[in-house]
């Protein structure tokens, strides 16, 4: 760690401006979360249906070529050929017969074994590899993979515990509540944040900004925190989930709670507000259910929207955001129509998105000059962490920097857990 | 396709920029009919096959809708909008409706006034020549810069 960087408090209720913009940290977040006992979503198994099919991601900023082998099994590979260290795949995705690196056309196959190496007995007597290469010993580096309900997640430790003692008991009840079934992509909203990744993982944890920054959500009466709902921490707090209830809340309750936030807005009505209808389709009234994986896998629920973001890290200052738009495999076309439409909320012109782009960017921008502050998280209170709560509270971004600080290492003396 | 239709569309998109680098979103609107479609596409959503948007506005009213929010409930950088549009390729009318498809760039300028290319991409429009005035029936934005900058607020 930065000598310069220096945790206050042992609850991580102050938290190091410093973390946002070190590229020290950056480097080691890579070496330690990334490319350590963490599980990282990679794909969908509706997104690789057929043999040969792939497609490249990342985890991290990692490159990975995620492969479908003739015998239907998943596979992933860092996407770095044996030989220089080129992409072997440049496509987002595609089907193939193989995986072959243009530059000096090294053969990998699809479950990434190094298969064929061109001139390896050189030519006309001249170059060659010498006689004890072994093919065996420079296929594409292997990450292990696991799916839990349609969903290949991939970890590059060595020894990081199974994909679901990782996600617990109740993260794994709350994905397959959404992915109970087949789905199908519907499509990919992007956007590209000057910003750390860690302010977005973050900012989809707290439950303080969401009716406050996001106004639509206020004024038209959709996941106000004066609605029954509340969030959740897994044991270690490293993933924690989000839900609201819809219909549950009075308009005297609105207007009071509400009352000096956004008194305009409440006086607003839209003129078709037929895409924020929700066609019940599961037994329990949930409008809205946010699951956040730690560290960049984000798994939600919004009415009939139903998508997955994945937060890929590309410089200490920059992070893309990956949405993936999903339906199931046998939902109707009025269904269909629903998601596409319930996708307007999501994304970088998200009604209760868009804001996020910017509270990202004007963290970064005002806490550059400062590598020394700190951010002040107590809303919800100190001390130990609860394991449930209300909402408007930031408990869980407290629980972020707790489970960051035990894999990075870095925890201060008598860190909480 | 005549030279007259020709100049009226190109002079409908000048319009069209025009209002939205100028903020003047009623006049804006009023260049759609009440049944048009408005949808911002990424590009790669469109190579996949695949129908999600960015945008989807199956009606005016939901047009509409995006414009109020945008100045009344939304929060979003603050910056000026610039639309440069290049030369539209034309289909021959069918039934007093146009097919016609356009290239944009669009520049986003922010308070310290430095500018940055937010985004390129195309028109894909269905234009209704059968009353007095030309409508857009349908406006389709192909958003070929599909990873978006920071975030999109006011439609392009």
């Amino acid at each position: 760690m930065s000598p310069r960087i220096e945790w206050q408090r042992n609850d991580y209720s102050r938290v190091p401006y410093a973390f946002y913009h070190d590229a020290g940290i950056f480097e080691q977040e890579r070496d330690r979360i990334f490319a350590g006992k963490t599980w990282s979503y990679l794909a969908l198994e509706a997104e690789l249906p057929h043999p040969g099919d792939f497609k490249t991601t990342y985890m991290g900023d990692i490159p990975i070529l995620v492969s479908r082998d003739r015998a239907g099994t998943v596979h992933a590979f860092i996407n770095r050929c044996a030989h220089r260290g080129a992409l072997v795949r440049r496509e987002a995705r595609g089907n193939a017969k193989n995986h072959t690196c243009i530059y000096h056309r090294w053969c990998f196959a699809l479950d990434g074994q190094l298969t064929g190496v061109p001139f390896r007995n050189g030519v006309n007597g001249q170059g060659g590899l010498p006689a004890e290469f072994k093919l065996s010993d420079h296929g594409l580096k292997r990450l292990r993979v696991a799916i839990f309900e349609g969903i290949v997640f991939g970890t590059l430790g060595a020894d990081t515990e199974e994909l679901e003692d990782y996600l617990g008991p109740e993260v794994c009840e709350q994905i397959a509540r959404i992915f109970q079934k087949p789905v199908r992509v519907l499509g990919y909203q992007r956007q590209r944040m000057n910003g750390n990744w860690k302010l977005y993982v973050e900012n989809s944890r707290d439950n303080y900004h969401a009716s406050l920054l996001h106004a639509f959500l206020t004024a038209f009466g959709m996941g106000r925190a004066t609605q029954k709902g509340g969030q959740a921490m897994d044991a270690r707090h490293r993933h924690t989930y989000t839900f609201d209830y819809a219909n549950s809340d009075s308009e005297e309750a609105v207007n009071t709670a509400y009352a000096s936030a956004t008194p305009d807005a409440l006086k607003l009505e839209l003129r078709d507000a037929s895409f924020l209808k929700m066609r019940p389709e599961r037994n329990d009234n949930v409008r809205g259910m946010i699951i956040n994986v730690f560290p960049c896998s984000i798994f939600t629920q919004s009415g009939n929207a139903m998508a997955i973001r994945q937060v890929r890290p590309k410089s200490p200052g920059v992070l893309e955001l990956l949405f993936t738009l999903v339906g199931y495999a046998d939902d109707d076309d009025d269904m269909t129509e629903r998601r596409l439409l319930a996708a307007n909320m999501s994304g970088p012109a998200g009604y209760v998105a868009m804001e996020d782009g910017e509270a990202v960017e004007i963290v970064s921008e005002a806490t550059r000059s400062q590598p020394d502050g700190t951010s002040v998280v107590e809303v919800g209170g100190t001390g130990p962490l609860p394991r449930s709560f209300g909402r408007a509270t930031d408990l869980a971004v407290r629980g972020f920097w707790s489970y960051y600080a035990e894999v990075m290492g870095i925890e201060p003396a008598g860190g909480i857990r | 396709m005549t030279a007259s239709l020709r100049d009226r569309i190109s002079g409908l998109f000048a319009d069209y920029a025009w209002f939205l680098d100028a903020e003047r979103y009623e006049d804006w609107l009023a260049l759609f009919s009440e049944s048009s479609m408005y949808r911002i596409v990424p590009r790669e959503n469109v190579q996949y096959g695949l129908p999600g948007s960015l945008m989807l506005c199956k009606n005016k009213d939901m047009l509409r809708d995006r414009i109020t929010t945008l100045l009344e409930v939304n929060e979003y950088n603050i910056h000026t909008t610039r639309h440069l549009l290049g030369a539209s390729r034309f289909d021959d009318p069918v039934d007093d409706v146009v097919a016609v498809e356009t290239p944009f760039a669009v520049y986003q300028t922010d308070q310290e006034g430095v500018s940055r290319l937010f985004g390129v991409g195309e028109y894909q429009s269905r234009i209704s020549c059968a009353g007095s005035k030309l409508l857009f029936e349908a406006n389709v934005v192909q958003l070929d810069t599909f990873s978006v900058p920071t975030l999109l607020a006011d439609p392009l």
